[in-house]
């Protein structure tokens, strides 16, 4: 279904792309499905955002950078987090899951493949530097919250993994 | 105590324990055994801290007294907390780490997974959010416990020791305490005596794996939830209050 945008919120849509994640510099907030719901009222903008992970450290300084970007084109912003309906792997756009394996993290698969290859019982996860799938879990847990560490065992490159979330 | 003041409490008692849990793995930042169970360790800390900020952000406009989610975690004496026993101890050894976190892990996915469905719209979206990262730490610590217990005999005989002193701790989690009761009763609060069964089934099952022996002692320490604690929770306070206490009212 098309949606039928006004133009202020197609602005607004607009200048939210490029309020990215500090963490993951390439993918913008939309495209992290982040942003859950903007209504303008008269006086304001009221954006709702969710966290990826509830210790998620860049909540902060993202609600600070929607806040700004709005603020500095005319818009009075007021940025609230909600934890309900909790945020999914699934909202992370089509574009988006390019954009971090281009930039050498690995997209989330489905979760039954994802508990498999975090439990180092099948090889699903691809390489995003050279595409093989001979690959091997190093650790759940990697540099962020979100991510597990990965290695190729072709190219020997390490890699990130994006865990599923659901 | 009246309605309000009971959710306070509950809320109190549903973020202590992940917030000392939470403390005593940050302790373990840069020390890990290896670079990756150190990242694992501090990742699973930097979860628990996001989830009791969501509790004590919540407790904080319960309180309505104008008190932030900082005043909560900061300021409070140590008997006034009601973390569960078993999460002040101590990190005496990887095996140790590992055991008291497959204790609280195993629980608190059960925990979670009833809060669910609390008729709190804001303790059961919590829960959902929680629960999710929750399964990741459940994986992590019950496959190390059963690598360690079914590995070398060095690494079977500390998982042993480890057991054998957390075993009194590992009780409390399920037993029920009257204000968990109450908030049962009003369906806020998760049934502890559904739980408890289907959390000695898991224990017991991944010892077994983990060819460990699972100690015979049924009587447990308890305190921690009505605000008796063992002498490690003053020192952790300590440590953890240690900027507010300082420099009172200070912000980032």
């Amino acid at each position: 279904m098309q949606q039928i945008l006004t133009k202020e919120e197609a602005h607004i849509r607009k200048l939210l792309v490029e309020v990215t994640d500090p963490e993951i510099p390439v993918l913008s907030i939309m495209d992290m499905g982040i942003v859950r719901d903007i209504e303008i009222q008269e006086e304001k903008v009221h954006i709702k955002i969710t966290p990826t992970y509830s210790g998620c450290p860049a909540m902060d300084t993202i609600a600070m950078e929607i806040k700004y970007t709005l603020e500095q084109a005319g818009y009075p912003t007021d940025v609230e987090l909600i934890l309900a309906p909790a945020w999914t792997t699934d909202w992370i756009t089509e574009n988006g899951r390019q954009k971090l394996e281009a930039y050498g993290i690995a997209a989330p698969l489905e979760e039954s493949a994802d508990k498999q290859a975090l439990l180092g019982r099948s090889k699903v996860v691809k390489c995003t530097n050279c595409g093989s799938q001979n690959t091997k879990l190093v650790s759940q847990f990697g540099s962020t919250a979100c991510k597990a560490l990965f290695q190729c065992l072709d190219c020997l490159e390490p890699f990130d993994y994006f865990k599923c979330l659901k | 105590m009246n309605d309000q003041q009971a959710l306070y409490q509950y809320l109190l008692l549903l973020g202590d324990s992940p917030m000392i849990l939470g403390h005593r793995l940050s302790e373990l930042c840069g020390h890990g055994p290896s670079l990756e169970t150190d990242i694992a360790l501090t990742n699973i800390s930097l979860d628990l801290f996001g989830q009791v900020r969501n509790y004590f952000q919540y407790a904080a406009k319960v309180q309505a007294e104008g008190k932030s989610e900082d005043d909560i975690a900061f300021l409070r004496l140590a008997h006034e907390h009601r973390n569960v026993l078993l999460t002040e101890q101590p990190n005496t050894d990887f095996a140790h780490v590992i055991g008291r976190q497959m204790f609280f892990d195993t629980f608190h996915q059960l925990l979670l997974e009833a809060l669910r469905d609390s008729k709190d719209e804001q303790i059961a979206a919590i829960a959902h959010k929680s629960l999710k990262e929750v399964k990741y730490h459940t994986r992590f610590s019950s496959e190390w416990v059963k690598r360690l217990g079914d590995g070398t005999a060095e690494s079977h005989r500390r998982m042993q020791d480890a057991l054998d002193h957390l075993w009194p701790y590992a009780g409390e989690l399920v037993q029920e305490s009257p204000l968990e009761k109450q908030m049962k009763q009003q369906g806020i609060g998760a049934d502890l005596e559904q739980i408890r069964p289907l959390y000695w089934e898991r224990v017991n099952a991944i010892l077994r794996e983990a060819t460990l022996e699972v100690p015979e002692n049924s009587w447990f320490q308890a305190g921690g939830k009505k605000g008796i604690h063992t002498e490690h929770l003053g020192y952790i306070l300590s440590d953890l209050q240690y900027m507010q206490r300082a420099y009172p009212n200070m912000s980032w």
